[in-house]
């Protein structure tokens, strides 16, 4: 792919929460405001938005309708709405920035997860004929990954274990984090099973939350921020839907995407990606190719806060976050969608 | 735009009330396989795939695509799920477009869809537990706005829906085909939602409609005549607030603006030969000429009343019959654009409108709040 010349010039998210207060719309209304005015521009200078939610989880049709007021629709825009995390309406985005004829876009992911039950609505989420009567939910598929993973000697119960230490490690320097603190590693691995081999703390926290970019082009991003995030490369695949039709352990849609995008194994400063449960992230650590050393969620990643439809454009804003500061030239983000890895978004980021 | 853009391929299934003997899979494959076959071109030859639909709830699984994932031919592509209500067919024909405009992909499939007949749209529509008006009951106010501000008298809707009908009669893949269905059944068939009959209504339909977009390179290496993209715009609006005019929503005028612009287009009503409007309800036709300037304000239903919207008027609208014939509702929207590409590469058949050169596909969502339009023509653009 060749280097574009879009990068992120302002960002936003609220905090992760168990049971926010405020409506999706509510959310999004300060989260899409911050970011506009963190890049510093007029409302009126986006020539397009895109937004990602799921209808589902508000239990109604058209849900995302209503998400437009946050979008300020009026005078009318220039608008699109993927059914997907945020990460996917960037990408909508940044593709519609690429046509140049226009040098601001918007980007925006939102959910709530505490209107409902998850594991109920996510089980209508597999293949309705194979998948879906079966009752099958995201936690007992995970589990069955995190036996795999076990079976394929490609980690330990520790590994899981201390994936889960270093999140909750890491996020207690992040404010929007859910889940933090100092945890022992042994003490963990004494707590029961709740979908062996997976304990409780290898499951993402139950999260409601927004977040919104705002991309802006070539010179226009360099007036709008003194450090953009250069988006150098975004790609993302599908994988087929039945965890029986491809190997489990690996992500190779996510190896492709990151080839596609085009990373080349080279060093990076920070790596954050969308591993809900905690196996999942020595999946994509391996897809990546990267070794266990490299800064992997320095923000505590889905572990820490998971809010649904928005985690991975959060960990999108966490990278461009450091570069943008200074403290990273290089990053890598990671979203995901699907059950168990099957459709990957990969994201270089860099500082110039 | 940075590369030209062509659709040269076009599949679109066979619409029914009830589609039983499809999986949901097979519905979409049906579309897929006819727009390869036009195209000449595998699964193989295809970089991308955006995929849209309207509502989850209306087939009752979240994010269809990912279990469709393999059956469309997606493993290992890029795959974007779009979902803008009932405009949703046109928007991701303008999203999987924009993949070969920015030069990001080469040849990329569009293909939308529903299978109304696995759940219960009406209920959808109305939405679901809160027990709303649905589609007609929001809409019909608005009808009744139009007629009294612009004097059209009741038989106009009559009218649209015969014409829908018969045009129908003449299309393959059409749902409802009526080709001898006269004013006086419309008149005396039920009233919906005053002022709408039920002749003047949409039925609720399964089917996919399915599109190959290509570059140049690929355009020209196309077996058939391509169809060229000259212009593609998306607006939105909110659906209420104080002094919105639903009747002539603003998002429908700037989108329409836009795209007669990116086409050089300054008479609509002389530099276009047809168009594919979005009218689930007969009375969005006069509507939507006024609502995107093809006709003057209360100019829109003397168009419809002298037959100039017939399909051997001077400016024929939905020659395929329309949403009011067929209605698969994530897909009707993407038929449009389609039937524009069909016309202006003179592959229509039996509704083929004469020497079409300029083509417009317009699809409207949501409280008539979003819009997706775009222009196309038998030759590349400049």
């Amino acid at each position: 792919m060749p280097g574009s010349d879009i990068a992120i010039v302002g960002y936003a998210q609220t905090p992760s929460v168990r049971d926010a207060d405020e409506s999706e719309v509510q959310l999004l209304v300060p989260t899409v405001t911050a970011a506009i005015s963190m890049a510093g521009i007029d409302r009126r200078e986006i020539g397009f938005t895109c937004a990602g939610s799921c209808d589902y989880l508000t239990g109604g049709p058209f849900a995302f309708v209503s998400n437009l007021e946050a979008a300020g629709a009026w005078p009318p825009i220039s608008e699109s709405h993927v059914e997907a995390d945020g990460a996917w309406a960037m990408y909508e985005a940044w593709l519609r920035l690429l046509e140049g004829d226009i040098d601001v876009a918007l980007a925006f992911g939102s959910g709530k997860s505490s209107p409902s039950n998850p594991a109920e609505v996510w089980a209508q989420q597999l293949d309705p004929y194979y998948l879906s009567p079966l009752g099958l939910d995201p936690v007992s598929l995970a589990g069955i990954q995190a036996r795999a993973v076990l079976d394929a000697g490609k980690a330990t119960e520790r590994d899981f274990a201390e994936v889960v230490a270093t999140s909750r490690h890491n996020a207690k320097s992040n404010p929007n984090a859910q889940l933090s603190g100092d945890v022992d590693v042994d003490k963990l691995l004494a707590e029961p099973y709740y979908r062996a081999p997976l304990r409780k703390h290898d499951l993402p926290p139950i999260s409601d939350g927004a977040v919104a970019v705002v991309l802006a082009r070539a010179d226009r991003a360099r007036q709008l921020a003194e450090r953009p995030a250069w988006i150098t490369g975004i790609d993302h695949r599908i994988e087929p839907h039945l965890p029986g039709l491809r190997d489990i352990t690996s992500s190779t849609s996510t190896t492709l995407a990151a080839r596609k995008a085009g990373y080349d194994g080279g060093p990076l400063d920070v790596v954050e990606v969308s591993s809900t449960f905690s196996p999942q992230e020595i999946v994509i650590r391996d897809a990546l190719g990267l070794d266990a050393g490299s800064n992997i969620n320095p923000s505590g990643g889905p572990l820490a806060g998971n809010p649904v439809m928005a985690v991975g454009l959060v960990r999108i804003v966490e990278a461009a976050a450091r570069i943008m500061n200074g403290s990273a030239r290089r990053a890598l983000a990671h979203a995901t969608g699907g059950p168990l890895l099957q459709h990957n978004l990969v994201c270089v980021l860099e500082g110039k | 735009m940075a590369e030209r853009c062509a659709v040269i391929g076009i599949g679109q299934t066979n619409f029914k009330k009830r589609r039983d003997d499809v999986s949901i899979a097979g519905l979409l494959r049906e579309a897929i396989d006819r727009a390869l076959a036009d195209a000449e071109l595998s699964l193989k030859d295809i970089d991308a795939v955006v995929i849209g639909k309207a509502p989850d709830a209306f087939e009752g699984i979240v994010m269809p695509e990912l279990f469709l994932a393999a059956a469309i031919g997606a493993t290992g592509k890029p795959l974007l799920r779009v979902h803008t209500a009932g405009s949703v067919g046109g928007s991701t024909f303008i999203v999987g477009a924009h993949h070969v405009i920015t030069g990001i992909h080469g040849t990329v499939l569009a293909v939308s869809w529903e299978k109304q007949s696995e759940g219960n749209a009406q209920w959808g529509l109305a939405g679901g537990r809160s027990g709303g008006i649905g589609a007609g009951g929001a809409f019909a106010p608005w009808m009744r706005a139009y007629i009294y501000e612009s004097g059209a008298p009741e038989y106009i809707g009559w009218m649209v829906a015969v014409k829908d009908r018969r045009n129908a009669a003449k299309n393959p893949y059409a749902h409802l085909k009526m080709p001898d269905l006269t004013l006086e059944q419309v008149k005396e068939s039920p009233m919906l939602w005053d002022p709408i009959r039920f002749q003047e209504s949409c039925p609720s339909s399964d089917g996919a409609c399915a599109v190959i977009l290509t570059n140049e390179a690929g355009a020209r290496r196309a077996p058939r005549k391509p169809a060229w993209i000259h212009a593609l715009s998306v607006r939105s609006e909110l659906g209420q607030f104080p002094g919105r005019n639903p009747v002539r929503p603003q998002a429908g005028v700037e989108c329409a603006h836009d795209v007669y612009r990116q086409a050089g287009i300054t008479d609509p009503r002389s530099q276009i030969d047809m168009a594919e409007l979005y009218v689930p309800f007969s009375w969005y036709e006069p509507m939507w000429l006024e609502g995107h300037d093809i006709a003057g304000p209360g100019e829109g239903w003397k168009m419809v009343d002298s037959g100039d919207t017939d399909l051997g008027g001077s400016f024929p609208v939905n020659p395929s019959g329309g949403v009011l014939s067929t209605n698969a509702i994530g897909a009707s929207g993407m038929v449009r654009f389609a039937e524009a590409a069909l016309q202006v590469r003179g592959l229509a058949g039996e509704h083929q409108v004469d020497n079409v050169r300029t083509a417009l596909a317009q699809a409207y969502g949501g409280a008539a709040q979003y819009f997706a339009m775009g222009v196309l023509r038998d030759q590349p653009p400049n």
